[in-house]
């Protein structure tokens, strides 16, 4: 005969008991809260003096289509740009030479410092600095080469870059020093043992944040309209100008918005678990 | 002595701010010897060691590893510094494995091992993989190839970073206290995996706690204390009777 574990006779045998599970009052009185709410909105949006079926007709015009990949194709770009400078400066940065960590840290410092519709504006009127531009003999007038598609790309993506570069030397601090000297006792140099090694791990903690600035990037784009790029506010608003639908064209835009950043996000989660390799599962 | 040595280190000196690492060490490893330092923690034996890879610059000194002069180039009678690459060649003659393992996380422990031969010897990569293969298989890990080193136990790294060190082909293998960072059952298969290396001729100069280790395995056992050597000599001498009251109250304090 075994030993009763325990010496409990005069307490109750719990173990045909049935199982209540938790009742959340709170969470279905907030439900009902917010679907009044949302309900009320949007009958005020219906009531409002609002043209639903202009956002209908303008929703897929040649002009938002245009602006919309003007957008798209804009944030790609100057996120590209911006990201190839965030690793260099993250780089030269986190460098044993102080010639390269003061290149670094002024770059990050004059960007991050002023304003990106400033920004834009100098580089868009950079001809009144720069009359003309080029080397040697071979020269061009300022104007015809700064369009609004440059400067726009020019000032988010330069603008981006002292951003990402605080990211990515994030990143690569989060990297254990171990890995730096396993990587230098297999006769890495720094550059390879940075790509080889560091880099990858630093993704890990890149990317979130780094999504995060995409998707702000998405939206600075906007502010690419005040040079005249033709983003899909810029064509919203050209629109609005000529029907005075004002509203209903800012409706057709922030839909657009919306939906970019609905793809963008599950996207991002594809990125993390791609990067998540060797940590034992999706964090 | 008829041959040169392998490393030879001469009046090495390192400052850590006003800490006085190591004061004025010199020691001669030759050829296939297994070399064991002992002594407290802050003693300096892990800088030592780490300034024969050049993970750590000494302040003054020399160390030579293979005939070469490790850090400076000779020219005339003055020293040059070595640009980067010029150190990172250097170190191919040596082999380290650190306490806390250092693989590569995101890499396999087969992806581990070809890193090095791969993307710094540049070799073809299917060769590099037999070869890493027969690695995995001396450590007793052929079946944990493709297995990440989160799901290898402290052991498994342990002898995989082994592996790692060994396909470089190095001259020279450094052990900075390899089974410190294990649970007390792992500790016997990585020193198993190290006295198979040692009866191979490897040349090894370890840093360990393990005085079993030393005794059975190191053809000599330096001590160190406060930066420098106090005691060298075979395993039966240092650890067996010691001549430095230094080493007598180390040893007492360690075995007792």
């Amino acid at each position: 005969m075994t030993q009763p574990t325990t010496t409990s006779a005069a307490l109750p045998d719990v173990s045909g008991y049935r199982l209540v599970p938790e009742r959340h009052w709170g969470r279905w009185a907030a439900v009902a809260i917010i679907a009044v709410l949302l309900a009320g909105l949007a009958r005020a949006f219906a009531v409002g003096d609002i043209e639903w079926n202009y956002v209908g007709e303008f929703f897929t015009a040649p002009a938002i289509m245009q602006g919309l990949v003007n957008t798209i194709w804009m944030s790609i770009a100057a996120m590209a740009l911006g990201i190839a400078l965030g690793v260099g400066t993250a780089i030269m940065r986190m460098s044993p030479n102080p010639v390269l960590q003061g290149v670094a840290m002024g770059y990050t410092w004059l960007f991050r410092g002023t304003p990106v519709i400033l920004q834009l504006l100098l580089w868009f009127n950079l001809a009144l600095v720069f009359p003309t531009v080029g080397f040697g003999d071979w020269s061009m007038r300022t104007v015809d080469v700064m369009t609004p598609m440059l400067a726009a790309l020019l000032g988010l993506g330069i603008n981006q870059g002292a951003y990402t570069s605080e990211v990515v030397r994030a990143g690569m601090l989060s990297v254990d020093i171990g890995q730096y000297e396993a990587a230098k006792s297999i006769g890495m140099t720094r550059m390879k043992s940075l790509r080889r090694i560091v880099l990858p791990q630093a993704m890990r903690v890149i990317i979130p944040p780094l999504g995060n600035e995409f998707i702000g990037m998405v939206k600075l784009t906007s502010l690419a309209s005040v040079i005249q790029f033709a983003e899909i506010l810029h064509a919203s608003q050209n629109i609005y100008y000529a029907n005075s639908r004002v509203i209903e064209l800012l409706i057709v835009a922030a839909i657009w918005y919306l939906i970019i950043v609905s793809i963008l996000t599950p996207l991002q989660m594809l990125l993390e678990r791609r990067f998540a390799r060797g940590t034992g599962g999706s964090r | 002595m008829s041959n040169a040595p392998l490393v030879s280190i001469v009046k090495v000196e390192k400052h850590f701010g006003s800490f006085h690492a190591l004061k004025s060490v010199s020691l001669d490893v030759h050829a296939g010897e297994v070399l064991c330092i002992i002594g407290a923690s802050g003693s300096g034996k892990t800088t030592l060691l780490r300034c024969i890879n050049q993970l750590v610059q000494p302040d003054g000194g020399a160390i030579w590893v293979d005939g070469d002069l490790t850090g400076h180039r000779i020219q005339g009678h003055s020293l040059h510094p070595l640009s980067e690459a010029e150190i990172a060649r250097q170190r191919l003659s040596t082999g380290m494995v650190f306490q806390r393992f250092n693989l590569f996380p995101h890499m396999t422990a087969l992806e581990n091992i070809i890193e090095g031969p791969v993307q710094v010897l540049g070799r073809p990569r299917r060769e590099c993989e037999a070869e890493a293969r027969a690695l995995l298989e001396r450590v007793g890990l052929a079946h944990k190839a493709d297995a990440y080193p989160a799901n290898l136990s402290g052991g498994q790294q342990q002898r995989v970073a082994i592996a790692r060190a060994l396909a470089m082909k190095p001259k020279l293998m450094l052990f900075d206290e390899p089974t410190s960072a294990l649970d007390p059952e792992l500790v016997g298969e990585v020193l198993a995996v190290m006295k198979e290396l040692a009866r191979s001729g490897m040349t090894m100069i370890v840093v360990t706690h393990e005085l079993g280790f030393a005794r059975e395995v190191a053809d000599r056992v330096v001590f160190m204390d406060h930066g420098s050597i106090v005691e060298s000599g075979t395993a039966a001498e240092v650890l067996g009777s010691p001549r430095e009251t230094r080493t007598q109250a180390f040893l007492s304090a360690v075995l007792s």
